[in-house]
């Protein structure tokens, strides 16, 4: 088996219910054969590299609109990718999950390329409600690059939630998935954030390590799916409404993160 | 119904009128350049749009439909020529039109319009600004002319003015600027980038156009044919080969080694897509293109080799 070509991988690419015409393109330009190589990386990290444990995967719906919102932690976007994969790996139908990316990623030589082919879009609200009203799972982090600068002592904590995926929710009746992800901070315990040669490459910070560089660490991880949450309103409706059900949506995944962090501390503590 | 076809002799131009002529219209043509072989019953007037004569045309015949296609869309063509061409040409058609009773109008435009951007959505709709203002300023003009055409819809409002922004091209006339830019038998990428490209066969995009005319359109609509594809693939299967070229080396080598001249703006279009959602036009016209990806690209292949 090669590491960019996992049979099990090859065979929920070939399940996922998305129009691929006969080059293994979806209107996105989403590639099949990206999507193997991906996801056969991904999917050795989640199974050999850290242990990921899910918890709640039927929450999510199999089919149609749906956002997947949790919390962002551990200085690159780890956790998206293990988000991601536990979608492609767990679920059944598979499914893809897509992100909205940093745009700095898009000025990047390759980078722009993956991004595009695996269906990770640039982060723009165009993009994140087409991809919703195409009966698509879209991955949302509130907290942005502000969620992913958490230092390591920080790495329970929430940082302030936008409030545009409240807003995308209502307008496009989508159920709202929350999500907690917990080990992300344990995986790459950033120490310090560099902000002024971040600036130089365009990217918003480069997250440094006890080891310089964010390389995860081998830990265990855990997701928890929570209940779906429909929202009820206008996307239109008061700062107020809209702060509201924000406030409730993020109180919703710090539970999640308190109960997940207590049972993945048992886990650990187990011989 | 009599239609006037201002640039008649441009390919995409001359498909439109011989496919309205088997519709049963009456068709009529303006160009500064001869159509040699026109059918008979197509009267070509060789003359510049912008002149005098031009006008004539509209006051004698008086047409009731105007598909305006005098626009020149080659980069190679001198700026500032082009530009009076593009800009004053457009703005006679859209004052005869007015002028001498014309029902309806059509301009013929492009879906670089929108420009390609790191930071831009992938599928534009009509209300996306027109960024290749910033991100290809050869095609300022062509921009400019998109948006004064548009603007005839609130100058004339008893004149039915429609603004097409067709994708890209492509078939055995082997003309067009992806046609130019694929005909050798290397095509350069920026390394590292590999955008989508839209395009549509030739013939599905003359029918768009009858289409607009038939079902009186107002408004400005973006018209593409099927699902956009990678440019490596589609250089693939146009039997040609990438040369992925550092971005840094890219503009020393348009026009050397084989590879087709571009102008510098071009650039973000090979990084970047421009990709346009099409769903208003096809709900409003029932328009459904009949050549997949794979059929017009083999149609281009099948003269270009």
């Amino acid at each position: 088996m090669s590491l960019l070509r996992d049979p099990d991988v090859e065979a929920r690419v070939q399940r996922l219910e998305i129009p691929f015409n006969r080059h293994g393109l979806d209107p996105y330009g989403v590639a099949k054969k990206d999507l193997v190589r991906w996801f056969s990386i991904l999917a050795w990290l989640y199974r050999n590299y850290f242990t990921v444990t899910v918890e709640g995967i039927r929450n999510v719906p199999p089919r149609g609109r749906a956002m997947l919102v949790g919390n962002h932690s551990g200085g690159v976007a780890l956790d998206g990718a293990m988000v991601l994969a536990s979608m492609m790996l767990e679920m059944d139908p598979p499914r893809l999950g897509q992100a909205m990316v940093e745009k700095f990623l898009n000025l990047i030589p390759f980078a722009a390329e993956w991004t595009s082919r695996t269906g990770q879009l640039t982060g723009l609200p165009e993009h994140a409600e087409r991809i919703l009203r195409d009966g698509r799972l879209l991955l949302v982090f509130p907290e942005g690059a502000r969620g992913t600068e958490k230092l390591y002592w920080e790495r329970h904590s929430l940082v302030d939630f936008g409030s545009g995926f409240v807003r995308l929710a209502l307008s496009t009746h989508a159920p709202i998935v929350p999500f907690a992800f917990i080990g992300g901070g344990d995986a790459i315990p950033t120490v310090m954030n560099l902000y002024k040669i971040a600036r130089f490459f365009g990217a918003p910070y480069i997250p440094i390590t006890p080891w310089l560089l964010p390389v995860p660490r081998r830990v265990p991880l855990r997701i928890l799916y929570g209940e779906p949450i429909v929202l009820e309103g206008r996307p239109s409706d008061d700062d107020a409404v809209i702060e509201a059900h924000v406030e409730s949506v993020k109180q919703r995944i710090a539970a999640l993160i308190a109960a997940g962090t207590e049972r993945h501390h048992e886990q650990k503590a187990l011989p | 119904m009599k239609v006037l076809i201002p640039g008649i002799t441009g390919r995409l131009a001359r498909s439109v009128a011989v496919k309205l002529l088997e519709a049963g219209h009456q068709v009529l043509g303006i160009d500064r350049r001869p159509w040699i072989n026109a059918p008979k019953e197509i009267e070509v007037f060789q003359i510049d749009i912008r002149k005098r004569a031009a006008e004539e045309v509209f006051r004698k015949h008086r047409p009731e439909a105007v598909i305006h296609m005098a626009t020149v869309t080659h980069l190679t063509v001198r700026n500032d020529d082009r530009f009076r061409i593009n800009l004053f040409g457009t703005r006679a058609v859209f004052d005869h039109c007015a002028h001498y009773g014309a029902k309806r109008c059509i301009f013929v435009g492009r879906h670089t319009y929108y420009g390609a951007a790191a930071d831009s959505s992938l599928y534009h709709g009509e209300e996306d600004p027109p960024f290749a203002m910033t991100t290809f300023p050869e095609l300022a003009d062509l921009v400019a002319a998109d948006l004064y055409a548009g603007s005839a819809l609130w100058r004339y409002p008893e004149l039915d003015t429609s603004v097409l922004r067709l994708s890209y091209t492509l078939g055995p006339s082997v003309s067009g600027t992806l046609a130019t830019f694929i005909g050798g038998k290397r095509t350069p990428m920026v390394l590292g980038f590999d955008p989508l490209f839209q395009f549509m066969h030739e013939d599905d995009a003359a029918d768009a156009i009858c289409l607009a005319l038939e079902k009186q359109l107002r408004g400005v609509f973006n018209v593409a044919g099927p699902q956009p594809m990678p440019l490596s693939t589609l250089i693939r299967t146009a039997g040609r080969q990438p040369v992925p070229v550092p971005e840094f080396l890219l503009r020393a080598v348009f026009g050397r080694f084989g590879l087709p001249a571009l102008p510098p703006g071009a650039v973000a279009h090979l990084k970047y897509p421009v990709v346009i959602d099409d769903s208003t036009f096809r709900a409003k016209t029932g328009f459904n293109h009949r050549y997949d990806e794979d059929q017009t690209i083999a149609a281009f292949r099948s003269v270009a080799g």
